[in-house]
């Protein structure tokens, strides 16, 4: 990778040899990472777990531990894709996916992330799956992950090796906002390479959800989605923690809304309250204009959703 | 079998020489059939020539590949399996859905040279000893298609769901399947075609 900056690491392949075909990513050199060590899954002694980042998607899924202790982990990798992609994408490609903001797909129109310096042909565009938090006067691109919107519920830490040696990013600091810079997509440098994703121990097992609102009930990248996970003494909130993914160039949470929730009734006037805090600075561009209050809703109904114990099943569609 | 690399035949391509003096990674893609060949080719034995080896529908290949042919490409173009069909070509259809060691992916986002030692199954491996596979019965059973063009892919997804064992339900069925697109709206069919086969029904 020093000798050569163009040169890329593939794994899953499923957005990068996407974004090759239409000629947005054209790397000089592909490294193969996929006969590397990396598809463990341990428990750690911290009572954590060490997800390898060559862990397929589906294999994350379904694997007894995450759905018993990371049930939010569990059904927001189901959210996402197709079972076609979830066998081949990995974990550390899921962190590393671009975009999906279709100026950054069409290299003809101008796109400060593709080409920096030409201008953003979303904010006066058709930008109706653009964020709407977070944005800035070069890029209102928003991170397609949903995987990556449970890991920052869970306060994920993100191992990485390169020429310096290793480094941890927790995850809050690993996805970057677009800035003057959104070319960049993530703190991770151009030499390093993502080993392991590891999750601390508390899980909320029982009071979560995945809540995904979309343009089709599958198979679709989200308009708004909401990770919740709750920590509950009765009616009591003692723990709170939500993300939105859809909404802005990385996973969001608001540690100001979160800290409404904790020690709160769990009720549909603390869920308000926790969601007009987390999209006080919301901003729409015309056709994203109506997530603002999509994403109010969503989140009063994903918290409402964990308090109660009824997280959306990601196979029945019906919103409880 | 080398390929990827004909000079000659594709006159208005950049040659292989082109590609490896320049830095050129669009995906452009040639291909020559040279299992027959006696005489070492000079620009088989060029870097960027990959030796792989597949087993597709149980038989052997030994491959020299340029390593920017997907397996689809690989299937249809030099396997001459066409039952694999190309829809999107970008991972959103569905329709060149295979399964590679047992496994359903799409073969369009799939680097040949990465499947070393894969096993890869393909609609024309699934019938055996000349009797159909009990989810190609199934599919006619249900008439649960009408142009056909992704069924194949619907197919080798089916057969995918089945050995993850993760569907009960006719929703759980859909969720699964929601990555093979069928523009005909056959899903109905499609549905109850895949739960005979599961003896659901």
């Amino acid at each position: 990778m020093a000798l050569s900056p163009r040169a890329k690491f593939i794994a899953g392949g499923t957005n990068l040899v996407d974004l090759m075909k239409v000629e947005v990513e054209q790397p000089a050199k592909l490294i193969d990472v996929t006969r590397l060590p990396l598809d463990t899954l341990n428990e750690t002694a911290a009572g954590g777990l060490r997800i390898g980042a060559l862990v397929r998607n589906s294999d994350l899924a379904y694997h007894p531990v995450v759905e018993r202790r990371y049930p939010v982990l569990a059904s927001a990798l189901l959210a996402g894709a197709s079972q076609q992609l979830r066998n081949m994408a990995t974990v550390g490609g899921n962190l590393l996916q671009r975009t999906r903001c279709a100026y950054f797909y069409d290299i003809v129109t101008p796109c400060n992330k593709r080409e920096p310096g030409s201008g953003c042909s979303a904010i006066a565009g058709i930008n109706r799956m653009n964020a709407i938090l977070g944005t800035s006067e070069a890029c209102i691109a928003v991170h397609p992950s949903d995987m990556c919107v449970a890991l920052e519920v869970l306060d994920a830490k993100v191992q990485v090796t390169g020429p310096r040696g290793e480094r941890e990013i927790p995850f809050a600091d690993f996805h970057r906002l677009p800035g003057d810079t959104p070319q960049r997509d993530t703190n991770l440098g151009a030499d390093e390479l993502i080993t392991f994703v590891e999750l601390p121990g508390r899980g909320f097992p029982t009071n979560y959800t995945y809540l995904k609102i979309r343009d089709r009930l599958s198979y679709a990248f989200a308009l708004v989605s909401v990770a919740v996970g709750l920590e509950l003494d009765g009616d009591k909130i003692r723990e709170a923690r939500f993300a939105l993914g859809g909404v802005a160039h990385k996973p969001w949470r608001t540690a100001e809304a979160e800290a409404a929730l904790r020690g709160n009734v769990a009720n549909q006037a603390a869920f308000v309250e926790a969601a007009d805090l987390a999209l006080r600075d919301a901003k729409g561009f015309g056709h994203n204009t109506f997530k603002i209050d999509l994403a109010r809703r969503t989140v009063v109904r994903a918290l409402s959703q964990a308090a109660r114990g009824t997280p959306q099943s990601q196979s029945n569609k019906e919103i409880a | 079998m080398t390929i990827g690399g004909d000079e000659k035949s594709h006159p208005e391509r950049p040659t292989r020489r082109d590609i490896l003096g320049t830095v050129v990674a669009a995906p452009m893609i040639t291909a020559m059939p040279m299992g027959s060949m006696a005489q070492p080719d000079a620009s088989s034995l060029a870097p960027g020539f990959v030796s792989v080896t597949m087993t597709v529908n149980g038989a052997q290949h030994a491959l020299r590949l340029d390593p920017r042919i997907s397996l689809l490409d690989l299937l249809r173009e030099h396997l001459e399996l066409t039952g694999t069909k190309k829809g999107c070509d970008q991972g959103q259809c569905g329709a060149c859905t295979v399964l590679v060691d047992g496994r359903r992916v799409v073969s369009c986002l799939t680097l040949a040279v990465m499947k070393d030692g894969a096993s890869i199954t393909t609609i024309e491996g699934l019938a055996k000893e000349g009797a159909l596979h009990p989810l190609q019965q199934a599919f006619i059973d249900h008439d649960a298609f009408q142009c056909g063009y992704c069924t194949p892919g619907q197919i080798c997804s089916a057969a995918g769901l089945i050995a993850e064992n993760k569907a009960r339900t006719a929703a759980e069925i859909r969720e699964l399947m929601s990555g093979n697109i069928c523009r005909c709206g056959a899903y109905p069919n499609i549905v109850a075609a895949i739960q005979q086969a599961m003896g659901l029904s």
